[in-house]
Parts: C-alpha cells; sequence; structure tokens
C-alpha cells in the first residue's frame, strides 16, 4: 500500500508514515517449507527497509493503542502520531496460551508451531534426530491463516518421511474442529481422498480443550482424548492486543469491516486490510493483495470525497502443496467456492484447479520470486483482483 | 385448539438439517429438535444459551460463535459441551430454529 500511495499522492500534501514493530520482513508462505529444510532461515527473510520508498517515514515501534475517535496513534516508545487516514494492518498471531497447557513443558520441545519462525525451525531441529511416532497436527480453533497450510504440512511431511525411509514408524494424523478435511465441500472431498491415499488419519469435530503435558495427550471439551509423540499445533488465531486496548476488535481482536468497501465499519477514515479484518474471506497472503487493490481505489475515493465504489469479492487463490513435486491450486471468493478447472487461461492454464500438478508445484516455487521482486514494491500482477468463473465447472457429483 | 406440536416430519429443513423458515419454531418445537440431536430435556441454562443466540441473530444475522457466546452469555465452554454434548455449535443453533453458523475458511 505504501508502495502504491507514494506514487499516487502529491508528497507536498501528504506524509505517508508507516509503523512496524519489527525491522525484519518474513516471507511467511515460506515457513511452511523450513521444518523439511526445503527453505533456510535466509531464504524467508530480509530486511523491510529495502521495500520503503525513502520519502516515508519509517518508525520501528508497537503500537501501545489507537484512539480513532481523536485520529491517534500511540505508540510504545511514547510518540504520538495524528492521522488523517489510517490503515491498519496488524494481521494475526498465534495465541498458545488461549489452551490450557499448549505451551507449557512440552511447548518447543514435543509441541511445536510452525507458523513463526522460531516454531518453524524448532521443528526442522526435532525433525533431524526424531525417530518416528505418533505425529499429531491439531488445528485449535477457526478461522485460523492459511486455512489449507496445516494440509500441505500433513503432505510433505508423508513426503519427507517416505523420502527419509521412515514412513511406516510414522503415524500421521489430523485433528480438527471441523467436521471434514477443509471448511468448503467440492475441496474438502478431494482433499479428503488425497489423505486417504496417503494414509494420513483424520479425527473430525475435536475442539480441543487442553494438554496433558505429563501423558502427552490433547482432549477435547468433550474428553475425547488423542495421544501424541509429536504435537504440532496451529493454535488460536487472535489480532493483536493493541487492537483489544483500543476497544475496536471483536472477541478474537479483528476488526468488524465492511467486507467489500475495506472501510472500518466504526471510523470513516481508517481502513483495515488482511488478516486484521473480520471477514470471512480466507485469512491469506493472496487476499490481502487482491484486497490492496480495492483499498487503494477506496482510499483514493475517499480523499476527493467521491463514494468508495471498488468492491472486494472474497478472492483467494492459493497453492497448496502436495508432497513429491506436485501441488494443488484453488481459486475462490465469498459466493462460489474452489471449483476444478484451468487458470489462469481458460482450459489452458498453465494451472490446474483443485487437482494434483507438477506446474503447480512450480507455480508454487516460483512465487517467491514473484513476492520479493513484484508484489511487496507494488507492482501490479497481470491478474485481475476479482474471481473470474471462466475456466472453472462445478463438478456434477454433489459432495455432501 | 390444534396442537401447537409440530410434525417434525413435514417440516422443511435447508441443506444442512436445519429449519428453513424461522418462523416454524416455537418452544415446543425446540424441545422435539432437543430430543431428536441427543440434547434431552431442556433446562433454564439451555434456554438461556437458546434466548442468547436468538436475541443474537436477530442483530448479527448470525449465529455466533462459540467464543462471543462464552464471553458475553456467561455459560463456560465447559459448561457448553455437557449442556449441548458432541458439537456444540450446530446443536443450539439447530435447536434454536437457525441456520449452521457460517464457517471461516
Amino acid at each position: 500500500m505504501l508502495n502504491k500511495l507514494n506514487k499516487a499522492l502529491n508528497p507536498k500534501e501528504w506524509d505517508l508514515v508507516i509503523v512496524d514493530q519489527d525491522e525484519t520482513h518474513y516471507y511467511q508462505p515460506g515457513f511452511l517449507f523450513l521444518p523439511f529444510g526445503i527453505y533456510q532461515k535466509e531464504d524467508v527473510e530480509k530486511p523491510k527497509i529495502n521495500f520503503f520508498p525513502k520519502n516515508a517515514r519509517f518508525i520501528v515501534s508497537g503500537i501501545e493503542q489507537i484512539v480513532p475517535d481523536e485520529n491517534k496513534v500511540l505508540l510504545e516508545n511514547g510518540e504520538a502520531l495524528e492521522y488523517t487516514f489510517l490503515i491498519i494492518a496488524t494481521g494475526t498471531e498465534i495465541r498458545p496460551d488461549e489452551i490450557e497447557g499448549l505451551n507449557g513443558d512440552l511447548w518447543h520441545k514435543k509441541i511445536f508451531d510452525f507458523y513463526t519462525i522460531e516454531g518453524a525451525l524448532a521443528l526442522a531441529n526435532f525433525f533431524q534426530t526424531w525417530e518416528g511416532g505418533k505425529l499429531v497436527l491439531n488445528i485449535a480453533e477457526m478461522p485460523i491463516k492459511c486455512p489449507v497450510a496445516p494440509l500441505e504440512f500433513l503432505f510433505l511431511a508423508d513426503d519427507y518421511f517416505k523420502k527419509r525411509n521412515m514412513r511406516d514408524k510414522v503415524d500421521i494424523t489430523l485433528v480438527t474442529p471441523l467436521d471434514a478435511a477443509f471448511t468448503k465441500p467440492i475441496a474438502a472431498h478431494e482433499l479428503g481422498n488425497f489423505m486417504q491415499e496417503k494414509g494420513i488419519n483424520i479425527v473430525t469435530d475435536f475442539s480441543i480443550g487442553r494438554v496433558e503435558n505429563e501423558e502427552n495427550k490433547i482432549i477435547s471439551w468433550d474428553e475425547q482424548e488423542v495421544e501424541f509423540d509429536l504435537l504440532v499445533s496451529v493454535p488460536t488465531n487472535m489480532g493483536i492486543e493493541a487492537i483489544a486496548r483500543s476497544n475496536m476488535g471483536d472477541e478474537l481482536n479483528f476488526i468488524p469491516t465492511n467486507k467489500h468497501t475495506l472501510q472500518s465499519d466504526g471510523w470513516e477514515n481508517v481502513f483495515v486490510i488482511g488478516d486484521a479484518t473480520n471477514l470471512s474471506s480466507s485469512k491469506a497472503g493472496s487476499v490481502a493483495h487482491f484486497q490492496a487493490d480495492i483499498l487503494f481505489d477506496n482510499l483514493l475515493s475517499a480523499i476527493d470525497g467521491k463514494p468508495l465504489e471498488a468492491s472486494f469479492d472474497g478472492h483467494a487463490n492459493c497453492f497448496i502443496e502436495s508432497g513429491d513435486g506436485k501441488g494443488l491450486l484453488i481459486d475462490f471468493n465469498y459466493e462460489t467456492e474452489p471449483l476444478p478447472g484451468k487458470f489462469p487461461i481458460p482450459g489452458v492454464g498453465p494451472f490446474s484447479l483443485l487437482k494434483e500438478s507438477r506446474m503447480n508445484h512450480l507455480g508454487k516455487m516460483g512465487f517467491r520470486w514473484f513476492y520479493w521482486n513484484m508484489l511487496i514494491k507494488g507492482k501490479n500482477l497481470p491478474m485481475d483482483p476479482h474471481m473470474t468463473m471462466t475456466g472453472k465447472y462445478v463438478p456434477e457429483t454433489e459432495h455432501a | 385448539m390444534e396442537s401447537l406440536t409440530a410434525d417434525l416430519n413435514t417440516l422443511s429443513l435447508d441443506k444442512d438439517g436445519h429449519l428453513a423458515n424461522r418462523e416454524d419454531w416455537s418452544i415446543d418445537l425446540a424441545q422435539q429438535l432437543a430430543y431428536t440431536c441427543e440434547v434431552g430435556e431442556l433446562n433454564d441454562r439451555h434456554w438461556e444459551v437458546i434466548n442468547f443466540i436468538r436475541a443474537e441473530f436477530e442483530n448479527t444475522g448470525d449465529t455466533p460463535p462459540i467464543r462471543r457466546l462464552t464471553k458475553q452469555s456467561g455459560v463456560s465452554i465447559k459448561e457448553l459441551y455437557q449442556l449441548f454434548p458432541k458439537g456444540p455449535a450446530k446443536k443450539m443453533a439447530k435447536i434454536a430454529g437457525l441456520p449452521k453458523p457460517k464457517g471461516c475458511i
């Protein structure tokens, strides 16, 4: 957004200020590959300063509180900023402290996350010497960032242990609060088949209540138990605490936002993008990218006092690694669930929707280059932010 | 007066097995639905939950997530699972005559 706005706004009229608590930018889609040694730490981090326009002011500080009624942001470094317009992009973070016993004695010893750089690297280290046993992947509760990542993790784990000739020593189980492998029926069916082919077990309708560290068990609210030797956890996802301190969020600190205009429900001069919103679109990088085009148009309209006409449709587009150098691709929005077909050119591809192919895997691996060199610099990709139905079809058999 | 007890077989349901028309809902029907999904006799605590989510639905157009419910209604998650065993989110909505909560992805 900063790079887009820097080009569009007259520097004599506008001061652009960006506040970030971290000087390092992480390529978060790459965290998935760290535990399996496919990427190393240096592949996923770069200094943020490389990507910011020179005439924007970059402040490294956490946020103490936003006071939207006074158009102010109070920073942890003591500074108070006033704003004409505010874009909130504070994202989501994992909260292992929300589940009793999750970040207890076994945290980062036998229980790991892979949504932080620390967790993913600690798990990589653990895998080096692990001799096998019960690998349980548990999703604590929805919504989570990148809902396909847990499935990708399982597919990559299956492949990883096969290549190390120890797949027969590892029992892999997904334990999910959902009633299937995924939320959307057609994709859930396809992905469920995949899991079956790979011998990955699934326990559904499991809402975790606590972790028994001494007995190596996770226990649901209705007292179902699952034992583990290694627990890979996707803990509760929440917006940052500063949003709660500012009284701007819902029960998970996500900010109520207009699903089409991306203006906050509470304040006309506050816009929200990405995981920080309470929208029902996926919490995924592709969503934030598509939202950026919409938000940019609407922010310029707001500046000019015009109606906000650009409308976000919930578009998401995710590559799904399926192991063994292959991958799937899904493309969907608020209204339309992921469907099979070809993408982006109907009938041609080169990517296949909801179907495993080598090209999809190459797309995922190639995406890192686009990310560092195009997306983050605010350059446009030849891709419409709105989803299109061309090239897609609805399978004849309805899946329950 | 005709019996208020509706015949469950004649009710129109949506694809998830929840009431298709919210006007069909009644206190008697809620009790019948509770029997069919193994919740049994509804007590005051069940009714607190049902009334809460019906009011929330009126205000927001959606069944509240369990987190909001427990935060605002004073019923703990533990108790919710005792009241509506095995999947309280869906069962509460079904008994309250509301659609299945929208899943976030």
